[in-house]
């Protein structure tokens, strides 16, 4: 059942599985079931690491802002996300007056379904990834931009002037940052020569996309977090839900679960974009491998690929919530200036640069082979 | 030397005065008084305010007064170039059913909310002011409650449970130009405004303030204040206490400054009975005061960024604010509201340790603002959200009559403490912190220079505190003699001045209350005009009001 070199890793245990229901049933059940158990697999691990990630964020906000945070509900707390998951869930949903029924109860499954519809192309270690499509980039670029429909829909179903204008706000910020995130993947994509995430993280085994591309890939390293991060709708890019402003913005009028679920999906977000950025920059669940070091390198194996993952993604939401409990909030028009004049004219001009290096053979991994080369 | 050109510019004043209005009765009682026919008010203020060597342009309070058979007016004037310069000009009319008064809203910007204060209070409608609804209460409200003859019957005025819609129609008194009085009503806001309610319960106006707030987009096109959500008749209460009742509501108009607060209301009653103050209660008051300034500009600090969205400097604020608070804690057992000051002197001596635990916490503090300049002050996105925004001109911010640091952020000295100096200030240096940039940012670096000014004062006084008496002999029962009497502080937020007209009695006649948050709220639809929603946030940080205090 375990791997004797890699004695944590699940892979194993997937690939039995699947050869389980292969050997038991017909074709089309046993994809199926498959389906069906990656499913509940999948949101399983959504509901528990939003879970973890609110009780880490409350910890570090606490650090940062010289407090305690939550400690009275089990060892530090740990259970206080548990607890305010299960008041989440038996709260009371208000109906409100005067709204757009059903856009209103619409807005709040786009956002999440978005969120889960990302979340399921992440690859969390090695063989822990739902679906390995050949445009995986292309996809999760393409399903986490739904979910500003659920934020407008919000915002405009819910007949309250704060509502709208968070929702209009948003709207005009995740269009714009939506470039930014996209043309910054693109340059790694023009590096890399591939959408696939697999091919990514294996192109990535003896030099990580950030190290590879060097400049070009530094510049849409950090272009991506700050675009990424604004894409969350986090401080300080918060605009949107500017609870010292709109009282809580697009969400408003929204209570018990429905505002649970715009809630989860901010964790989530937080935590799609970390895992992206962990993939196609820090080489995703790769562990460390130097060339040529064997022994070294099966020391890194024995820590599991989703280890590492966690670990890398981790460090980057640590990034993302420190700037988030550094700064104040930026205003739509510093916001959109940001976008528009600096991040997309440097992204642009950063594509340019990356392809000249790819073509030029400039790469670490073209200069020196014997190093850093596949 | 001075005292001698000071009687003669008095002289020059009463000659101005003399000039325009030749049946006015002068008098010198605690500040120069002159009575005048309501005819002759709005020349004379006029004349005043123009006056070219020593403009009286600040406009202090707008008292009005119920005399019995006369309604009237008390106008506190003083020079914004010299603080010390103070003309008290009383005006009444003899028309209790339809008393009718000139504006002078067109001279002194902040008499708009004062002459709709006194509508709504007293029932005295001023001609020419653009805006006659009343403030702080409803419109339909019966009675005028600060009248002597105000039927108090809750019958009359009911708890209302109804939601009201809100009607954004102004009436005028124009005088039109052969001397006829028209009335009309003006919409506030054009027809298809996008109007939005910002308040009365918003995270950001720190207490239920109300803007009725136009957009274009995310443009501020106008804003329309409504206030008294907490109006508790403060000031009329006043009048059926005894003097020793009524000092725990001054704490309770600006919370954050109360001490102060009280302080000047223990001023204007020990002045006005000759009440002998020990020593050492003065060194405590002062001291006391200072530490209330330093907590008051530490949570207007940590508001200001909260505004704008950096929560973490919100609870940077609040942690240096709660060593000021621990300190009033151990001294009185009052945190926020400290109860100290009485007449007299003050309730409570200091505790063993007071100097100790002071003494340790000014370099603290000082060390606190650094960290605050490296953490917050250079911020980038803070630069942006605060530099330029929000601009208030010097003659707008005597117009309005924003002092405080706002006022001295646009450049006007206005420091009560410098100009007219009471308890230790004139013993003690420390700088009047002036900058004239007059935008959110020099709000914002004022204050927190001049936490640094407060503990500089602390510094000088604290080994200094002399043995004796914390507190003067005062008589059981005490009168004040017949007379209108004023004193003023100096704030965490400006001006704030006392007014009490006693007629020999156990309670006062009338007392007033100047709200300093009362002029930056009035602010607040210039300062913001043209600017994003989120500026008006911003906005309304950097000025730092407090709403009891404008609802008293």
């Amino acid at each position: 059942m375990l791997l004797y070199s890699q004695p944590l890793e699940l892979t194993k245990l997937v690939h039995s599985l699947d050869a389980f229901f292969r050997s038991s049933l017909s074709p089309f059940w046993a994809t199926l079931v498959e389906g069906i158990l990656i499913g509940i697999a999948i949101l399983a691990a959504y509901a528990l690491i939003a879970l973890a990630l609110i009780y880490i964020e409350r910890k570090i906000a606490a650090f940062f802002q010289s407090r305690l945070g939550p400690n009275r509900l089990g060892k530090y707390g740990v259970i206080q996300s548990i607890a305010d998951m299960i008041k989440i869930l038996i709260k009371e949903i208000i109906h409100v007056n005067k709204i757009d029924k059903l856009l209103y109860y619409l807005a709040p499954f786009f956002v999440i379904v978005a969120s889960v519809l990302s979340f399921g192309a992440i690859p969390f270690g090695q063989s822990l990834q739902a679906v390995d499509f050949n445009i995986g980039v292309f996809y999760v670029l393409a399903v986490s931009s739904i979910g500003v429909i659920g934020i407008l829909l919000a915002g405009w179903s819910s007949n309250n002037k704060y509502s709208m204008i968070g929702a209009m706000r948003s709207g005009a910020q995740f269009i714009s940052y939506e470039l930014s995130a996209g043309f910054s993947l693109m340059t790694i994509v023009v590096l890399s020569g591939t959408m696939q995430f697999s091919e990514l993280i294996e192109g990535q085994r003896y030099c990580w996309n950030l190290f590879n591309g060097h400049i070009p890939a530094f510049i849409a390293f950090v272009i991506f977090l700050i675009s990424g991060h604004a894409e969350t709708n986090r401080g300080p890019f918060d605009l949107p839900e500017a609870e010292s402003e709109l009282t809580a913005g697009y969400h408003t009028e929204y209570s018990g679960l429905r505002f649970g679920f715009f809630y989860l999906a901010e964790y989530l977000n937080m935590f799609i974009i970390a895992a992206i950025a962990t993939t196609v920059f820090l080489g995703g669940w790769m562990p460390i491998q130097i060339k040529g070091w064997d022994a070294f390198n099966q020391v890194m194996w024995y820590i599991p690929s989703w280890i590492w993952f966690f670990g890398k993604a981790f460090v980057l939401m640590f990034l993302s919530l420190w700037v988030r409990w550094s700064f104040p909030r930026l205003r739509i028009d510093l916001l959109l200036n940001l976008e528009w004049k600096y991040l997309l004219p440097i992204n642009l001009v950063n594509i340019l640069v990356m392809v000249i290096i790819v073509l030029s053979g400039l790469t670490l991994a073209d200069i020196f082979p014997a190093v850093f080369g596949k | 030397m001075t005292r001698f050109l000071y009687f003669n510019e008095m002289k020059d004043i009463k000659q101005i005065i003399q000039d325009i209005a030749s049946d006015a009765l002068i008098e010198e009682k605690q500040k120069l008084t002159v009575t005048v026919e309501p005819k002759q008010a709005r020349p004379l203020i006029e004349g005043l305010r123009n006056n070219k060597e020593l403009p009286f342009d600040y406009l202090i309070s707008l008292i009005g007064m119920d005399w019995g058979e006369k309604l009237g007016v008390i106008y506190q004037l003083s020079s914004s170039i010299d603080l010390t310069h103070e003309v008290v000009i009383i005006t009444a009319t003899t028309d209790r059913e339809n008393p009718l008064l000139y504006s002078v809203s067109d001279l002194y910007e902040t008499a708009h909310l004062n002459e709709r204060e006194v509508y709504a209070l007293f029932g005295i409608r001023f001609i020419n002011n653009p805006d006659m609804r009343r403030f702080l209460l409803d419109d339909d409200w019966k009675g005028f409650p600060f009248r002597k003859d105000y039927d108090e019957n809750p019958d009359l005025n009911p708890v209302n449970v109804i939601s009201k819609e809100i009607v954004d129609i102004a009436p005028q008194i124009i005088e039109t130009a052969d001397g006829n009085l028209v009335e009309r009503e003006v919409p506030i806001f054009g027809e298809n405004d996008y109007i939005i309610n910002i308040g009365p319960q918003h995270p950001s106006t720190h207490g239920v303030m109300h803007f009725r707030t136009s957009l274009d987009g995310e443009i501020v096109k106008k804003i329309d204040v409504h206030s008294g959500y907490i109006h508790r008749g403060i000031e009329k209460l006043c009048e059926s206490m005894t003097y020793p009742q009524i000092l725990h509501f001054t704490d309770r108009l600006d919370y954050l400054s109360a001490n102060i607060n009280r302080h000047g209301l223990c001023m204007c009653i020990e002045k006005a009975g000759e009440i002998e103050v020990p020593q050492r209660a003065e060194y405590i008051r002062t001291i006391m005061d200072e530490l209330q300034r330093v907590s008051s500009h530490l949570l207007a600090w940590a508001c200001q960024c909260n505004d704008l969205g950096a929560t973490t400097a919100f609870v940077y604020g609040m942690r240096e604010r709660e060593h000021v608070l621990d300190i009033f804690d151990k001294t009185c057992g009052g945190r926020l509201i400290i109860n100290q000051n009485v007449v007299g002197g003050v309730m409570f001596d200091i505790y063993k340790d007071f100097q100790k635990d002071v003494k340790a916490f000014i370099p603290y503090m000082r060390q606190r603002l650094v960290e605050y300049d490296e953490f917050f002050s250079h911020n980038a996105i803070a630069l942006g959200r605060m530099v330029n925004i929000g601009h208030l001109t010097k003659e707008q911010a005597i117009s309005y009559g924003v002092t405080g640091p706002a006022g001295r952020a646009s450049g006007w000295s206005c420091d009560v403490r410098k100009y007219k100096p009471y308890s230790l200030y004139d013993k003690v240096e420390f700088k009047e912190i002036i900058r004239t940039e007059g935008d959110s940012y020099a709000r914002y670096l004022n204050r927190l220079d001049e936490i640094e000014q407060s503990l500089r004062i602390i510094e000088q006084l604290i080994d200094n505190i002399p043995e004796g008496d914390i507190c003067g002999k005062v008589k059981a029962v005490l009168r004040l003699p017949e007379g209108q009497f004023f004193q003023s502080v100096e704030t965490g937020k400006g001006e704030f001045g006392v007014f009490i007209e006693s007629h020999g009695d156990k309670s006062p006649y009338r007392v007033k209350l100047r709200s300093p948050s009362l002029s930056a709220v009035s602010v607040m639809p210039l300062t913001a005009r043209g600017a994003l929603l989120s500026d008006l946030i911003g906005i309304a940080g950097s000025l730092d009001f407090v709403i009891p205090d404008i609802d008293r």
